[in-house]
C-alpha cells in the first residue's frame, strides 16, 4: 500500500467511524453553558375555571420547543427519548385535588407516542394504587394504552441504594422496568420542606420517604436525588404550575392556590427548583405571607443539592438561563 | 405482565420454590437446633397476607395526638411530635391523619412471630431461661444505621406481608405454646403502642407476661400508662451522647433517658443494653458518664448488658466490636459500682453469667441463649443470701 491510498483508506475508515457519532451528538441534547429553564405562560389556558386541554398541548410544545431551541415538538422529544424505550412518568397524586392535572398527563403521552413510543411502553406511575385511582386513572397491568400502576403493584428492587444520610430501596417502576422517567411535579408550598417541586416529587420513587423530612427534607431530598438510578435515569422534568399553591401544602388548600397557568420544564431539577422557590416565594410576598426562610422551612435542600458532593445542579441565578414564555 | 409481585425482594417468609414440606421442616429443625433455639412449626391457621392499607381490620383510632388547623394532627405519643397534613403518615410510616382524625395502620398486624429465649431479647433479671412469644409490626420511629431488622422497622405495613393477629390470639398462642412472656420487639412497639397495651391486657388474662423491648423513644404520659400493664422493660440506649442519637439514630437522648427514669419510678423491671460501635459510642470518657449516670438515677441494681456490633444496614464501613473493648467497656463499669454489668453477643464469655455482687460466686450459667444453671433461690443469692433484683 502507497502513502496515497493508505491516506485515503484511513480518512475513509475515519469518516465511516466518525461520521455517524457527530450526526449523534448534533442530535443529541444540547450543551448548555448555563442550565437552561423555561417558564411558559398562557393566560388564557383556563376555560370556566377548567383547563383548556388543547391549550396545555400547546403551552408544552412552545416550553420543549423553547428548552431545546427546536421548531417542531417531535423535534424536542426526539431529544429525550427513543422509539423502543420504555419511558415513565412520574405524576403526583398525593393532593386530591391540588394533583398532576390529567390534561398535561396526556399532552405528555400524546407527544411521546409521536416521539416512538409505544403505549404500552409507558408507565405512568405514583406512590401507590390508590392514589392513582383516587386520581381518576384505571390502574392497567397489561390492557391496552400506557400501563398505570403504583410502587405497591410492582415493590422495591432489593439492592439498596446509599447516598450520604439517605439508604431507600426504589421502586421496580424506575430500577427495572423503565429505560428513562419523565418527572412531573408540582409547584407548591410545603409545610416542612419549605418547597415540594421536582426534586421533592421524586420521594415518590423510595420506599420510606416518611424518614426523609426531618430539617426540612436536608440533606435527605438531595441525597435521594442523588442515587445513581435516579440521576441517570430521570431525563426531564416538567413542573405542573398551570395552579400552584403558596402556602399551606402540600395538602390541598383551595385559599392559599392561584392560578399562575404554566409550565416550567428543563434538565436541572435544581434549577427548576430554585425558580419554583423564588415564584413561590415572590407570592407569598405579594399575599402578605412571611418568606419561608422566617417560617423556619427555607428549602435548603435546593442548595445542599448544588454542592460539589451531590452535583445535581445550579442554584446560583448567575448559572440558571430562565427564558420566559408566553402563548399567543 | 405478572400482577403477583412479592412486596420486597428480602421478605423473610416468601415461599422458596424446589422445596417439599418434609425437607424443610428438616432443614429448619436441625438449624435451629444447632442455634439452640426451640423447634416449633406453628400450625395454627394464622397465614400471612400482604394487606393494604385500606384494610380495616388493622385499623384503630390511634392514641395521644392532638387536633391543629386545617385537619392537621400532631403526634403526641412520641418526642418527634410528627405535625401530620391530611392523608399523610408520620415519621414511623404506620399512623396515619385521615380527615383530620389519626389512625394507627398497624393493630393485629405483626409482619412475624416467634419464640424466643428471653435471654435473647436480652433479660437476664426475668425469669430465665423462660421462652417469650415475640411480635412485631412494620414501621419504627428512629432510623438506627445499624438496624438489623431494617426490612421491617424502616417500611410501611403495606410494604410487608402481615398477619392478622388480635390481642386475645396472641395472648392463646402464648399460652397454648407456653410462654411465659409476650415479647414486643424487632421493631420499635412505641409505633404499635395501641396493639401493645391491648394484648398486655388480653395476656394477662391467659397469665402470660409482657415484656418490652424498645428504644424508649417515647412522651413520659404514654410510657408512664404503658408501665401500668407490663411486666419488664428492657431499653436499647443507644449512646450517651446527643451527637450520636443526632447522626446515627436520628433521635435525641434526654426523653429517652427521662423515659428510663419514668420506668424505673413507675416499679417496672427494668434492664438496659448499650450496643457498643466501635469509635463511634465507645469511648472510656462516654462509659464512664453512661455508668455514674446509671447509678445516680437508677442505681446499681439495674443490669446493663454491652453488646457486640456487627456491620449492618447503613453502617458497615465499621468492623465488628472487638471482645477487648467490651471488657474494658465492663471494667469500666463495674469499676463505678454497678452490680450486674454483663458483656453481650459473645457466646461463651464469662459476663453472660449472673454473679453474686456480695460474695461473687455464679448464680446463672449461661451459654449464649441458653440457661446452664439457675441457682437464685426465692429471689437470693443461695451461697450468702444476698437479695438478687429481678422477677425471678
Amino acid at each position: 500500500m502507497n502513502r496515497r491510498k493508505f491516506l485515503k483508506k484511513s480518512v475513509l475508515f475515519s469518516s465511516t467511524f466518525w461520521l455517524p457519532r457527530l450526526l449523534l451528538a448534533k442530535n443529541s441534547l444540547p450543551d448548555f453553558k448555563k442550565s437552561r429553564v423555561v417558564i411558559a405562560r398562557d393566560a388564557k389556558i383556563f376555560k370556566h375555571n377548567h383547563v383548556d386541554s388543547d391549550r396545555v398541548l400547546g403551552l408544552l410544545d412552545l416550553a420543549m420547543q423553547n428548552y431545546f431551541d427546536v421548531n417542531t415538538p417531535l423535534r424536542a422529544w426526539r431529544k429525550i427519548v427513543h422509539p423502543g424505550e420504555v419511558i415513565g412518568i412520574k405524576v403526583n397524586f398525593l393532593s386530591g385535588r391540588g394533583s398532576t392535572h390529567h390534561e398535561l398527563v396526556n399532552a405528555v403521552l400524546e407527544r411521546l407516542l409521536q416521539a416512538g413510543i409505544r403505549a404500552m411502553d409507558i408507565i405512568i406511575w405514583d406512590r401507590l394504587n390508590k392514589d392513582l385511582e383516587e386520581g381518576g386513572f384505571h390502574i392497567n397491568y397489561d390492557g391496552k394504552g400506557p400501563r398505570i400502576f403504583g410502587n405497591d403493584a410492582v415493590g422495591f428492587a432489593p439492592n439498596l441504594y446509599v447516598f450520604g444520610q439517605a439508604g431507600s430501596l426504589l421502586t421496580r417502576t424506575i430500577t427495572n422496568l423503565c429505560d428513562g422517567v419523565i418527572n412531573i411535579g408540582l409547584l407548591r408550598d410545603h409545610s416542612i420542606a419549605g418547597v415540594s417541586i421536582s426534586l421533592k416529587n421524586l420521594f415518590g420513587a423510595i420506599h420510606n420517604p416518611n424518614k426523609y423530612h426531618l430539617n426540612v427534607g436536608d440533606p435527605y431530598i438531595a441525597d435521594v436525588n442523588a442515587f445513581s438510578v435516579i440521576r441517570q435515569k430521570v431525563r426531564f422534568s416538567i413542573v405542573d404550575a398551570l395552579e400552584a399553591q403558596y402556602h399551606g401544602g402540600p395538602a390541598y388548600m383551595p385559599q392559599w392556590r392561584w392560578k399562575f397557568g404554566g409550565l416550567i420544564v428543563g434538565q436541572d431539577r435544581v434549577a427548576i427548583d430554585y425558580t419554583g422557590w423564588r415564584i413561590i416565594e415572590a407570592k407569598r410576598k405579594a399575599m402578605g405571607k412571611k418568606s419561608l426562610r422566617d417560617e423556619g422551612r427555607e428549602p435548603t435542600y435546593i442548595f445542599t443539592a448544588a454542592d460539589g458532593e451531590h452535583a445535581l445542579g445550579h442554584c446560583n441565578p448567575k448559572l440558571i438561563e430562565t427564558i420566559r414564555v408566553k402563548a399567543g | 405482565m405478572n400482577r403477583k409481585f412479592s412486596l420486597i425482594d428480602q421478605w423473610p417468609n416468601k415461599k422458596e420454590k424446589g422445596m417439599d414440606r418434609r425437607t424443610f421442616l428438616k432443614l429448619t429443625s436441625a438449624a435451629c437446633l444447632a442455634m439452640g433455639l426451640p423447634v416449633i412449626n406453628f400450625s395454627d391457621g394464622v397465614s400471612a397476607i400482604a394487606a393494604s392499607g385500606e384494610d380495616e381490620r388493622f385499623v384503630r383510632k390511634a392514641r395521644y395526638w392532638e387536633s391543629l388547623e386545617h385537619k392537621q394532627i400532631r403526634c403526641k405519643l412520641c418526642p418527634r411530635h410528627c405535625v401530620i397534613d391530611d392523608h399523610e403518615r408520620g415519621y414511623c410510616g404506620v399512623r396515619e391523619n385521615r380527615g383530620g382524625t389519626y389512625y394507627t395502620l398497624v393493630y393485629a398486624r405483626p409482619v412475624t412471630y416467634h419464640m424466643d429465649p428471653v435471654e435473647k431479647k436480652p433479660l437476664f433479671h426475668f425469669y430465665p431461661g423462660s421462652m417469650a412469644f415475640s411480635i412485631a409490626t412494620a414501621g419504627c420511629n428512629v432510623n438506627c444505621k445499624f438496624c438489623q431488622n431494617w426490612e421491617i422497622s424502616q417500611v410501611t405495613p403495606e410494604q410487608v406481608n402481615s398477619f392478622y393477629m388480635p390481642p386475645e390470639k396472641v395472648a392463646q398462642m402464648a399460652r397454648e405454646y407456653g410462654a411465659k412472656s409476650i415479647a414486643y420487639t424487632y421493631n420499635e412497639p412505641t409505633i404499635f403502642y395501641e396493639y401493645m397495651y391491648d394484648t398486655a391486657l388480653a395476656g394477662h388474662k391467659e397469665d402470660v407476661k409482657s415484656v418490652v423491648i424498645t428504644a424508649a423513644y417515647i412522651e413520659k404520659d404514654p410510657i408512664k400508662e404503658l408501665c401500668n400493664v407490663v411486666d419488664a422493660i428492657k431499653v436499647d440506649l443507644k449512646a450517651f451522647s446527643e451527637q450520636y442519637y443526632k447522626d446515627v439514630v436520628h433521635g435525641e437522648l434526654k426523653p429517652v433517658l427521662d423515659a428510663i427514669q419514668t420506668i424505673h419510678n413507675q416499679g417496672r423491671w427494668l434492664e438496659i443494653v448499650y450496643l457498643v460501635v466501635p469509635t463511634l459510642n465507645d469511648s472510656e470518657k462516654e462509659i464512664k458518664e453512661l455508668s455514674r449516670w446509671i447509678m445516680r438515677y437508677l442505681g446499681p441494681d439495674v443490669p446493663i448488658h454491652f453488646t457486640r456490633f456487627f456491620p449492618q444496614y447503613l453502617l458497615k464501613n465499621l468492623p465488628p466490636t472487638p471482645v477487648d473493648t467490651l471488657d474494658r467497656c465492663k471494667a469500666i463499669a463495674d469499676a463505678e459500682g454497678l452490680h450486674y454489668v454483663y458483656v453481650g453477643n459473645v457466646p461463651g464469655h464469662p459476663a453472660e453469667n449472673t454473679y453474686c455482687p456480695h460474695c461473687g460466686n455464679v448464680l446463672v450459667e449461661r451459654i449464649g441463649f441458653t440457661v446452664k444453671e439457675m441457682k437464685i433461690k426465692n429471689g437470693r443469692c443461695p451461697y450468702c443470701g444476698t437479695r438478687i433484683p429481678g422477677v425471678w
